[in-house]
C-alpha cells in the first residue's frame, strides 16, 4: 500500500472482522444446534451457545444412524459413499481431460475439430437440464445404485479439458523438438515431459473437482435407491422431508457439519493450489 | 489452436480422445436428443404409452403465464444473486487488499463457504429463518418484523437469494482479490502523488482495471444462479410459496420428476438448453479474448 | 483409471459379501421418517425373524411425493421395488397404470392368502377400490384431519367449550389472540383439510363424475360459494392473527407445539409428534362444521397412504409380498402401529383390540379420526377422490391458496384459477393414459 494511516487500518480490520462474522454466522448456528438435544431444539428461543450433547449427537448420526434418514443408515457409510464419488469424479475428470487435451493440442488428425466441439458442448448441458433422459440411460445400462452410476455421467468436463489445453499451449515448442531428438514417442513425451510440467495444475484442479463431486445433490438423489448408497448431502434433504414428522434439527445440523467438513478441509489446507486452480481453470 | 510441431496422425489420438468422447456421447448427446424427442410427445407417467403431439408441449408452455413468470423470475433471481454476491465480494476484496499482516488469515476465513454444498447451505439458512424456531426470525420478531417465508413470497425470494449469494461470495472474492493484486503498485503511487484519496483511487483506477474480471464473474454468477442453486431451493422452499421461488431449473425437475409430466418437462429442458448455449457462446468468446490479451 | 476400477471392484465385492444368501429379498419403499420410520423397520424385522424364506427390506425415500415419483422413475427403468407406499393423491395415477400395478386383492388370491374386503373400515376401502369393488392397494396408514387444541391456552383465554362449528372456532381464535397468543388457528396440508375434507364433511362435490370415480372425464368443481366463503373468512382472520398460515404439509407443527397457535387442524397422525413435543395439555376434536352449509357433518375422507404392489418383479417375490401383507394387516401388528403413530386402525379387528386393551379409555380423543371417517355411509361426495395428476393439482391448489394468504388474490379468483389450472392437468392426464 502507498501510505499508512492507523485510523484507516483500524477500519479495514474492523470491516474484515465484520465480513468474517457475516460469513461464519450460519455455521455457528448450525454448530450450536448440533450440541443440544432434540427437546431443546423445539423450544423458542433457540440457544446461541453450545450445549453438552455434541458427542451424543455425533454418535447417533455417525455410528448408530437413525430411521429419520434413509432407513437408519449411519453417516460413516454415507461419508464413505460421498468420498468414493468425489474421488472418482475428480480423478476421472482429470485423467480423461488430460488425454483429450493432449490429443487436441499435439496431434493433427481428421475430425479433430468435431471432437473439440463435442467436448465443448458438455459445457452447455448441465446435468439438471437433461436429468430425466440421463437417468434413463444410466438405468438402462444397469448403473443405478453403483459408484459407476454416481460418477461416470459427471466425469466428462469441458472446463478441465480447456484448462489442460491452455497449459499445453504455453509449453514451448522446443520441448517437443528436443524430445523428438532423443527419440521419444508420443506416449513417452506425455509421461516424461507433459505430466511433470502440469503437476501443480493437476493438484489445483483436484481440489476444485473434489469439492464439485462431493457437493453433488440432485444426481445422487435420483439414481440411488438403496440406503447403503446414499451420499451425505442427499441424506440431509431426506431428513428435512420426512412425511408427517417435524425435522430433528440437532441431528440435521450435525449431519450438515459432517457434510461440510471434508471439502472444507481440502479447500482450506490446499488453499494455495485451490486459488491457483480456480483462477486458471476459468480464465 | 494447434502446436506448430505435432505428432503424425495415427490411431493414438483417437484412443486418447475416446474416453471423453464416449462419455459425452452416451451421457450428454444421447440424453439431450432424447429430451428433444420426448418434447414432442405426451407420455403416461409409467411410460406405458405416449402420444405424438407435435409442438403442443411448447405451445402450452409459452401460453402458460406461470412459465413466462418463471422465466422473468429466473433472470431477476440470477441478477440479484450476482449483484449481491459480487458487490459484497468486491468490498471484502478491497478491504483484504489493504491488509498486509494477517492477509492469509482473512483470506482463509472468507473463502471456505465455497466448499459448502448448495443443499447444505439451504439447510443452514432455512434453519436460521424457520418462522417459529429460527434464530433470525425470532430476533426480527422482537423488532416487530414478521418473518414467514411460508406465506410471504418476497421474503422467500429474499431468503433464497441471500443463501445463494452467501455461498458464492467466496468464489467472487478470490477473483477480485487476484485481480487487485495483479495491479502494479506504481499505478497507485502515481495517483497518490496527485493527492487522490483511497476511495477515489479505488473508483478511478481499481474498478476500471477490474472490468474484465467483473464481466467474466457476471457470466459465471449467472450460470451458477441458473443451475447450481437447485439444491438451495429444494432444501429451502421447494419453489413456493405460490411459485415465488420457482426458477426454471426447479420447474423442470418439479414438472418432470414430481408432476410426472415428461413431455412438458422435456420441452422446458430444450428451452433451457438454448438459454445455456447462448450464455456459453458469450462466455466462450470472452474467454478466447482474454487468452489473447494475457 | 486403474485406481477407479479398483474402487469399483472393491465396492461390488463388499456389497456381495453383505447381501444375504438364499433368501428372497423384497424391497419396500416408504416415506415414513423419524419415529414412524423406526416402527416400520420394527415391523420388517419382526416379519424377517418370523420366517427364513423372505427378507423385507424397507427403504426410506423421503417425502410422499419423492417416494412415489422415485418408484415410477424406477419402474420406467425396470428397477422398481415390489412394494411402494403411495399417498392417497397418487391413487388415480397408480390405478390407470394398467400394466404397472398388481391388484392387491388378486395378489392375495393368487397366493392363497386369506383376504376379506369386509374386514376393513369402509371409508378406507372405498378410496382404493375399482367401481366393481376390487381392492387395488393395501390400506396401511390412514389418517383424517382433526382439530387439535391447546387445552391450557383455551382455558386461559376463557373458552369454556371446545369449538365444534366454524363460528365457534372464530370466536375462540379471537379470545386466544386477545389473551396474548401469537395466533388463534393454523392448519397443515391445506388442500386436504380446507378443500378436500371440507367438501366431504359438508357433502359438497370436489369434482364431477363422483369426484372422478366415474371416469377420466371428470372436472373440478370446488370453486363453489361455500368453499370460497370459508377461505375468504379465513383470509379475513389473517389480518388480526385469528388465522396464521404456517406452510405446506406439516410445517406449521412447531407453531402448535410451541404454544404459538391455540388450535391446529391437521392429520390425526401427528399424535406421536405432539405428544413428545407439547409442554401443555392438548386434545383433539372433530373438524368444525359450517352451519350455513350443512346441518350435520357427513363423514371425513382419509389421508395417509396405502401399499401398492408393482408388476415386473421375479415371481418368487410375490408369494413373499402376499405373506408380508397378511402379516401387516393382522391386528397384532396394526394395533400397536395405530397406537404409536396416531394413524387410524384400518381393520375392525385392530380397532377392537385397541378398545379391549383400554387404549381409547386411557387416551381420550384418540378415536376422533375413526369416528369422523365412519360417521355416515359415504356418499358420492365423501367416499374419496380419484383425479389424475392430482399430485400436481395439489401443488396448484397450494399455490393458489398461498396467494390468498399472502393477500395477492381474492379467494374467489384463487379458487377459479385453481380449478382452471387443475382441469388443464386433468385433460393432460386423460391424454396421457389413452
Amino acid at each position: 500500500m502507498v501510505e499508512r494511516r492507523p485510523m484507516s487500518d483500524f477500519l479495514t480490520h474492523a470491516g474484515l472482522m465484520l465480513s468474517v462474522l457475516l460469513i461464519a454466522f450460519p455455521v455457528w448456528v448450525a454448530f450450536v444446534a448440533a450440541t443440544h438435544d432434540a427437546a431443546r431444539m423445539t423450544q423458542v428461543p433457540l440457544p446461541l451457545w453450545p450445549g453438552d450433547h455434541l458427542w451424543q449427537n455425533l454418535k447417533v448420526v455417525l455410528i448408530d444412524g437413525y430411521t429419520g434418514s434413509s432407513g437408519g443408515v449411519p453417516m460413516w457409510l454415507t461419508l464413505t459413499n460421498s468420498l468414493v464419488m468425489a474421488l472418482a469424479i475428480a480423478i476421472g475428470k482429470i485423467v480423461i481431460s488430460l488425454l483429450a487435451a493432449y490429443a487436441v493440442v499435439y496431434f493433427r488428425f481428421p475430425l479433430r475439430m468435431l471432437f473439440f466441439w463435442l467436448i465443448f458442448v458438455t459445457l452447455m448441458l448441465p446435468v439438471e437440464v437433461r436429468i430425466l433422459p440421463t437417468y434413463e440411460v444410466v438405468a438402462n445400462l444397469g448403473m443405478l445404485n453403483s459408484y459407476a452410476g454416481l460418477s461416470i455421467p459427471l466425469i466428462a468436463s469441458a472446463t478441465a479439458t480447456f484448462m489442460f489445453r491452455q497449459v499445453f499451449l504455453t509449453i514451448p515448442e522446443e520441448m517437443l523438438e528436443s524430445a523428438r531428438m532423443d527419440g521419444a514417442g508420443p506416449l513417452r513425451f506425455f509421461w516424461d515431459i507433459l505430466l511433470p510440467l502440469s503437476r501443480t495444475n493437476i493438484a489445483a484442479l483436484f481440489v476444485i473437482l473434489f469439492t464439485y463431486g462431493w457437493n453433488q445433490y440432485l444426481w445422487p438423489l435420483l439414481i440411488t435407491t438403496e440406503p447403503h448408497m446414499t451420499t451425505i448431502v442427499m441424506s440431509i434433504k431426506q431428513m428435512l422431508a420426512a412425511a408427517e414428522q417435524s425435522p430433528q434439527w440437532n441431528l440435521i445440523m450435525m449431519t450438515s457439519l459432517l457434510a461440510m467438513l471434508p471439502p472444507l478441509l481440502v479447500v482450506v489446507v490446499m488453499q494455495r493450489l485451490f486459488v491457483k486452480g480456480l483462477t486458471e481453470t476459468d480464465k | 489452436m494447434l502446436k506448430r510441431s505435432h505428432f503424425r496422425p495415427g490411431l493414438l489420438p483417437y484412443l486418447l480422445v475416446a474416453p471423453q468422447i464416449i462419455i459425452t456421447l452416451v451421457f450428454f448427446i444421447w440424453p439431450a436428443l432424447q429430451a428433444l424427442y420426448e418434447s414432442f410427445y405426451i407420455q403416461s407417467a409409467f411410460g406405458l404409452g405416449s402420444t405424438f403431439v407435435g409442438l403442443e408441449n411448447f405451445i402450452s408452455l409459452f401460453e402458460d403465464p406461470l412459465y413466462i413468470e418463471s422465466v422473468w423470475r429466473t433472470f431477476l433471481f440470477s441478477g440479484l444473486v450476482a449483484v449481491l454476491a459480487m458487490s459484497l465480494a468486491l468490498t471484502f476484496a478491497a478491504l483484504a487488499d489493504r491488509v498486509i499482516r494477517g492477509a492469509l488469515a482473512y483470506r482463509t476465513l472468507l473463502i471456505w463457504p465455497y466448499a459448502i454444498a448448495p443443499a447444505v447451505a439451504g439447510a443452514l439458512w432455512i434453519f436460521m429463518f424457520d418462522p417459529t424456531l429460527g434464530i433470525v426470525s425470532y430476533t426480527l420478531d422482537m423488532f416487530g418484523i414478521e418473518w414467514n417465508q411460508a406465506v410471504n413470497g418476497t421474503q422467500a425470494m429474499a431468503l433464497v437469494i441471500m443463501a445463494a449469494a452467501w455461498k458464492q461470495i467466496a468464489y467472487n472474492f478470490l477473483f477480485f482479490l487476484a485481480g487487485m493484486q495483479a495491479i502494479p503498485p506504481s499505478v497507485y503511487e502515481a495517483a497518490s502523488i496527485d493527492g487522490a484519496s483511497p476511495i477515489r483511487r479505488f473508483r478511478d483506477i481499481t474498478l476500471p482495471l477490474l472490468a474484465p474480471t467483473s464481466f467474466f464473474l457476471l457470466v459465471m454468477n449467472i450460470v451458477y444462479a441458473f443451475f447450481d442453486t437447485f439444491g438451495i431451493i429444494d432444501a429451502m422452499t421447494q419453489g413456493g410459496p405460490a411459485n415465488a421461488t420457482e426458477i426454471l431449473v426447479y420447474k423442470v425437475y418439479q414438472d418432470g420428476f414430481v408432476g410426472l409430466d415428461l413431455g412438458g418437462s422435456a420441452a422446458q429442458s430444450v428451452v433451457l438448453m438454448f438459454i445455456v448455449i447462448a450464455l456459453t457462446v458469450v462466455q466462450f468468446r470472452f474467454i478466447e479474448k482474454k487468452v489473447q490479451y494475457a | 483409471m486403474k485406481k477407479f476400477l479398483q474402487i469399483g471392484l472393491f465396492a461390488s465385492l463388499s456389497s456381495l459379501a453383505i447381501s444375504a444368501v438364499a433368501q428372497t429379498e423384497i424391497q419396500w419403499w416408504h416415506a415414513m421418517g423419524g419415529k414412524n420410520g423406526e416402527l416400520i423397520q420394527g415391523m420388517a424385522d419382526k416379519f424377517n425373524a418370523s420366517q427364513n424364506k423372505y427378507k423385507i427390506n424397507p427403504v426410506f425415500k423421503g417425502s410422499y411425493a419423492e417416494t412415489m415419483t422415485g418408484a415410477i422413475a424406477a419402474f420406467r427403468a425396470k428397477q422398481q421395488p415390489a412394494i411402494v407406499q403411495v399417498y392417497e393423491v397418487g391413487t388415480a395415477t397408480m390405478m390407470y397404470a394398467k400394466g404397472a400395478v398388481y391388484s392387491v386383492e388378486k395378489l392375495m388370491k393368487d397366493n392363497n392368502q386369506p383376504f376379506d374386503r369386509g374386514a376393513f373400515v369402509p371409508a378406507v376401502t372405498s378410496y382404493y377400490s375399482t367401481p366393481e369393488g376390487e381392492l387395488l392397494s393395501m390400506p396401511f396408514n390412514s389418517s383424517s384431519p382433526v382439530l387439535w387444541y391447546n387445552k391450557d391456552a383455551l382455558n386461559k383465554a376463557g373458552v369454556t367449550k371446545v369449538p365444534t362449528t366454524w363460528d365457534e372456532v372464530g370466536a375462540a381464535a379471537k379470545k386466544l389472540v386477545d389473551s396474548g397468543m401469537k395466533c388463534g388457528l393454523s392448519v397443515g396440508f391445506q388442500s386436504w383439510v380446507l378443500i378436500e375434507n371440507y367438501s366431504a364433511w359438508h357433502n359438497l362435490p370436489i369434482g364431477t363424475l363422483e369426484n372422478g370415480f366415474g371416469g377420466l372425464g371428470t372436472q373440478l368443481v370446488f370453486n363453489n360459494e361455500h368453499v370460497k366463503n370459508r377461505l375468504a373468512t379465513l383470509a379475513e382472520w389473517t389480518k388480526d392473527k385469528r388465522f396464521v398460515y404456517g406452510g405446506r404439509a406439516g410445517a406449521s407443527l412447531p407453531m402448535f407445539t410451541n404454544g404459538e397457535c391455540g388450535m391446529w387442524i391437521n392429520s390425526s397422525a401427528y399424535y406421536g409428534s405432539i405428544k413428545s413435543q407439547a409442554k401443555f395439555n392438548f386434545g383433539q376434536a372433530m373438524m368444525p362444521l359450517d352451519t350455513s352449509v350443512a346441518k350435520a357433518p357427513q363423514n371425513s375422507i382419509i389421508g395417509g397412504a396405502t401399499l401398492w404392489v408393482l408388476q415386473g418383479r421375479p415371481a418368487a417375490e410375490y408369494a413373499g409380498v402376499a405373506e408380508f401383507l397378511s402379516f401387516l394387516i393382522s391386528p397384532e401388528v396394526q394395533a400397536p402401529w395405530a397406537m404409536e403413530s396416531g394413524y387410524v386402525p384400518i381393520t375392525k379387528a385392530a380397532s377392537d383390540l385397541m378398545q379391549s386393551q383400554g387404549f381409547y379409555a386411557n387416551n381420550p380423543g384418540t378415536d376422533t379420526a375413526v369416528k369422523e371417517l365412519s360417521l355416515n355411509p359415504p356418499t358420492a361426495n365423501s367416499k374419496g377422490l380419484r383425479f389424475g395428476n392430482f399430485v400436481q393439482i395439489r401443488d396448484v391448489i397450494n399455490e393458489e391458496m398461498e396467494a390468498i394468504w399472502a393477500g395477492t388474490k381474492t379467494a374467489d379468483k384463487a379458487m377459479n384459477d385453481a380449478v382452471d389450472r387443475g382441469n388443464k392437468l386433468l385433460r393432460r392426464f386423460e391424454q396421457s393414459v389413452q
